[in-house]
């Protein structure tokens, strides 16, 4: 437990580092790009340099950053003057309302194309199931959901065309998740609208991990159809619906879990152009905002936020794997 | 009697029809701040300074002309360095959930929004802040001081007579603060960022609420002294991505939307559903010569130059004619703009036979820096750069496209590293002085926003004349000598104003579109 811990440290004190550096690495300081065409005397830079914390040395900008970051202190963004943690406490729940909401359906959808595919192999369903979800996979996010609200949102009027929910409905804050504060208010009307303005993008988003959920549960069904106590189960005369849901399925969680796993980081990153396209009040679009404008202190607290969620549900899903396959657990030892 | 009842009945209905229960503007990013002594750009001046508050003067709406807002009356002394202001009586404050206004504007709230800007340590300046606006303009260097005569009456005394200061005092980040509002927040300890989150203004309409990076609400002001607007629920939608803003105005899921993209404005114009409204721009978009360098100090080389780029193609390609041809710094609409001075025109063998008069028959090798960033008077740099590369190729004028991230881009090129570069500008209040002295000023060659690092003295005179003259006669004379000077010149290449397009449902009346980009709805409602 203790060398787990470590390593947990280590790997923050890492993605500290990687995330208050990749920002400053890019060319160009957000003095500039706050005083745009205008012109500025050289004392007026400096005073705006002092007054972000801009003038210290590098290293001390560093510790300063970790102090505050073990509080929980992420600073003010320098666009919207804002604490950092105050505008991460209202976006995170956004982003991941919409990637949970992706990954049920992809996961689901993923999870029945793979085993049929699997069961039905080589067959024009295999492919067409693989070729299909692959494509969904490559198409770039920003082409496709323009597609899908054109069709769905303006031509058939179908859905609302972006946002979170109708803009009449105020859902006071509760935890930031609208399926939940929605109801906690007992706005059901609002709760259903927040369900009719998420279906879209959260279609848009889950085609990415649908691919790999899709190979991973059609390549681990595969794979463990080949095993011996599978031959021993058809020979017994098992039904092949027991013997798919009891012994396969069974044995393939693992892997499509960690596949799973994997996609909700997938997700993540996918999210920042859905996000945009469906004015998605998230993450994603926070953290590009941030960037254009070299908004440091959003960079650093944005990716620190992304990178430890994903270090988690890595973890998480690694715990629940183990749970799921105690053999698993007797070789990590 | 009977004529009364149907006179009562009709008014009524009328009443009831110019009822707006809700009015969605859908804009094209977030606010940063809705303190507008803090912003600078649009969209947080649409959300604070433009519905929630007013200035002492402002801006006629549609127009640049000055008229009277928080100010009933002024004056201005003989030395022109002592501006008198007459405050309207019985305006209220807005009230929110932790504060409730005691008393009515008076002169300490015109003092307090001034003097907070001014001095860092005045108790309720916000600590830190870098009030950017106020600073850019030179205010800070420009009032001595701010001082109560009597309840309702101010004077603002300046150092120097400046002609444009009454403009200034019509910008968004002169909007009038409550003073018992900013003490309130300093004795209940919420502190002096809530104006940020918070705002209490006088204005149209009274803050609701704000959803990070999605919707902005307002309702309409009860006590607003021009008359309570039509518009019951004033919602901004935030939608960045420009062509499911256009989708979303298609579908009438907003009523006006700002920034549509100027490839869409003839498919908008075509839809019976929307209407466009649209105006000349306060904006110029033009290539600088950095004159400092060799060898575009050189008049003929900046001549020839000029002479071989075909602007109306740029105009056709890059602007889909959404905008008129440049020749002078500052836009057509503008008083004092000079229609005499001679267009630019297109001539690829004069302007060879120019360059080999200047000693360049084979040309030469120059770089041309392309704006990164899409910008309202200039939507694509680099493809403007790619035809203006192709003009100069002509007159033996290789060209390379050089171009850097935006903040850097800015950087370098305030200390003069570039050769030839795109720049453009858009006017902060109207007056020429915004455009020429900001732009093509001497002090601006080290201040950094004079690009063409050009410092002409008779020119720099005129506009210093004009600065401290305040007949508008004799400051039209003196801008118009000094653009007859550029005309002549040629620091720049001038491209094109941008016309500044809105569309919006064809039902919505008494939408009037803004030189300045602003969007104001105190007098809008849906038919």
């Amino acid at each position: 437990m203790t060398s787990k811990l470590i390593k947990l440290f280590f790997s923050f004190l890492f993605i500290s580092l990687v995330s208050f550096s990749v920002i400053r690495l890019i060319p160009g300081d957000p003095v500039m790009n706050m005083i745009g065409e205008r012109s500025a005397s050289p004392e007026r830079i400096s005073e705006i340099r002092k007054n972000l914390g801009l003038d210290q040395s590098i290293v001390i900008q560093y510790i300063t950053f970790l102090k505050n970051a073990v509080s929980g202190n992420f600073g003010e963004s320098i666009s919207s003057k804002q604490s950092v943690m105050q505008e991460f406490k209202i976006l995170w729940p956004a982003t991941v309302e919409l990637s949970v909401a992706a990954l049920l359906w992809s996961s689901v959808l993923g999870l029945i194309l793979g085993i049929l595919a699997a069961i039905k192999r080589n067959s024009f369903f295999d492919y067409s199931a693989v070729s299909l979800s692959t494509v969904g996979f490559a198409m770039p996010l920003f082409w496709w959901g323009l597609i899908i609200i054109f069709f769905f949102a303006v031509r058939l009027g179908w859905f609302p065309i972006s946002g979170r929910i109708d803009v009449v409905y105020d859902v006071p804050y509760a935890t930031g998740f609208y399926f939940i504060d929605t109801l906690l208010v007992k706005n059901f009307d609002a709760f259903f609208s927040a369900i009719k303005f998420i279906i879209l993008p959260a279609f848009v988003l889950g085609t990415i991990p649908l691919a790999l959920i899709v190979r991973v549960a059609r390549s681990a069904v595969i794979d463990i159809a080949k095993e011996d106590f599978i031959r021993t189960a058809k020979a017994k005369g098992l039904s092949p619906a027991k013997i798919i849901l009891k012994h396969i399925l069974k044995n393939a969680w693992p892997q499509i879990l960690t596949a799973i796993g994997l996609a909700f980081g997938h997700l993540l990153t996918g999210a920042i152009m859905t996000e945009t396209l469906f004015s998605w009040p998230g993450m994603g679009r926070w953290i590009v905002h941030g960037i254009m404008a070299r908004d440091y202190p959003v960079v650093q607290a944005g990716l620190f936020y992304s990178m430890t969620m994903i270090i988690l549900i890595n973890f998480l899903t690694d715990e629940a794997i183990k749970l799921l396959n105690p053999k698993l657990k007797d070789e990590s030892r | 009697m009977k004529f009364l009842i149907s006179l009562v009945v009709f008014l009524s209905a009328l009443t009831l029809h110019a009822k707006t229960a809700n009015f969605i503007f859908c804009m094209e990013g977030s606010p940063s701040s809705f303190n507008p002594q803090l912003v600078s750009d649009g969209v947080s001046m649409n959300s604070s300074s433009q519905t929630v508050f007013n200035r002492l003067v402002e801006f006629k709406p549609g127009g640049t002309e000055i008229i009277s807002g928080l100010a009933e009356s002024w004056s201005i002394s003989k030395d022109k360095k002592t501006y008198t202001f007459k405050l309207r009586k019985n305006i209220s404050f807005h009230s929110n959930e932790f504060f409730k206004p005691s008393r009515n504007l008076n002169a300490d709230d015109v003092i307090y929004t001034f003097k907070s800007q001014m001095d860092t340590k005045h108790p309720l300046a916000i600590p830190a802040a870098n009030y950017e606006y106020f600073k850019a303009m030179e205010l800070d260097q420009l009032i001595s001081d701010v001082k109560k005569i009597d309840l309702m009456t101010v004077v603002i005394e300046l150092k120097h007579p400046e002609a444009p200061f009454l403009a200034d005092l019509a910008m968004d980040f002169a909007s009038i603060q409550s003073e018992e509002y900013a003490q309130s927040l300093i004795k209940s300890g919420k502190g002096l960022k809530t104006l940020e989150t918070n705002p209490i203004g006088t204005g149209p309409f009274v803050f609701k609420s704000y959803q990070k990076d999605s919707t902005v609400k307002f309702t309409a002001n009860e006590k607003y002294f021009k008359g309570k607007p039509q518009i019951e629920n004033l919602i901004f939608v935030i939608v960045t991505d420009s062509t499911v803003r256009a989708q979303k105005m298609k579908s009438g899921e907003c009523h006006v939307m700002s920034e549509p993209q100027p490839q869409d404005i003839e498919s908008f114009s075509k839809n019976v559903k929307l209407k466009v409204l649209s105006t000349e721009g306060l904006n110029v978009s033009y290539i600088a010569f950095n004159t400092a360098k060799k060898p575009f100090d050189n008049l003929k080389v900046r001549q020839a130059l000029s002479m071989a780029m075909n602007q109306k193609s740029y105009l056709d390609v890059i602007y889909k004619n959404q905008a008129t041809a440049a020749k002078n710094p500052i836009p057509p609409t503008m008083w004092s703009y000079q229609k005499n001075t001679i267009e630019n025109k297109f001539d690829v063998a004069a302007a060879k036979k120019l360059l080999a008069e200047a000693g360049f028959k084979d040309g030469f090798e120059t770089e041309l820096w392309t704006l990164p960033v899409s910008r309202p008077y200039l939507p694509n740099g680099k493809k403007l750069g790619e035809m203006v590369q192709a003009d100069l190729l002509k007159i033996g004028v290789k060209v390379k496209l050089v171009t850097f991230d935006w903040p850097t881009y800015l950087e370098k090129s305030k200390k003069g590293e570039h050769q030839m570069i795109q720049f453009g500008w858009t006017g902060d209040n109207g007056d020429p002085d915004n455009f020429m002295n900001v732009l093509l000023g001497c002090s601006a060659v080290q201040a950094g926003s004079n690009y063409a690092r050009w410092c002409h003295k008779e020119f720099d005179t005129a506009l210093q004349n004009a600065k401290e003259d305040s007949v508008i006669k004799n400051r039209t004379a003196f801008y118009q000598k000094a653009q007859n000077i550029f005309s002549i010149e040629k620091p720049w290449f001038p491209i094109a104003h941008a016309r500044q397009n809105k569309v919006m449902s064809a039902n919505v009346v008494g939408y009037k579109i803004d030189p300045f980009g602003h969007d104001q709805f105190e007098s809008v409602s849906l038919k």
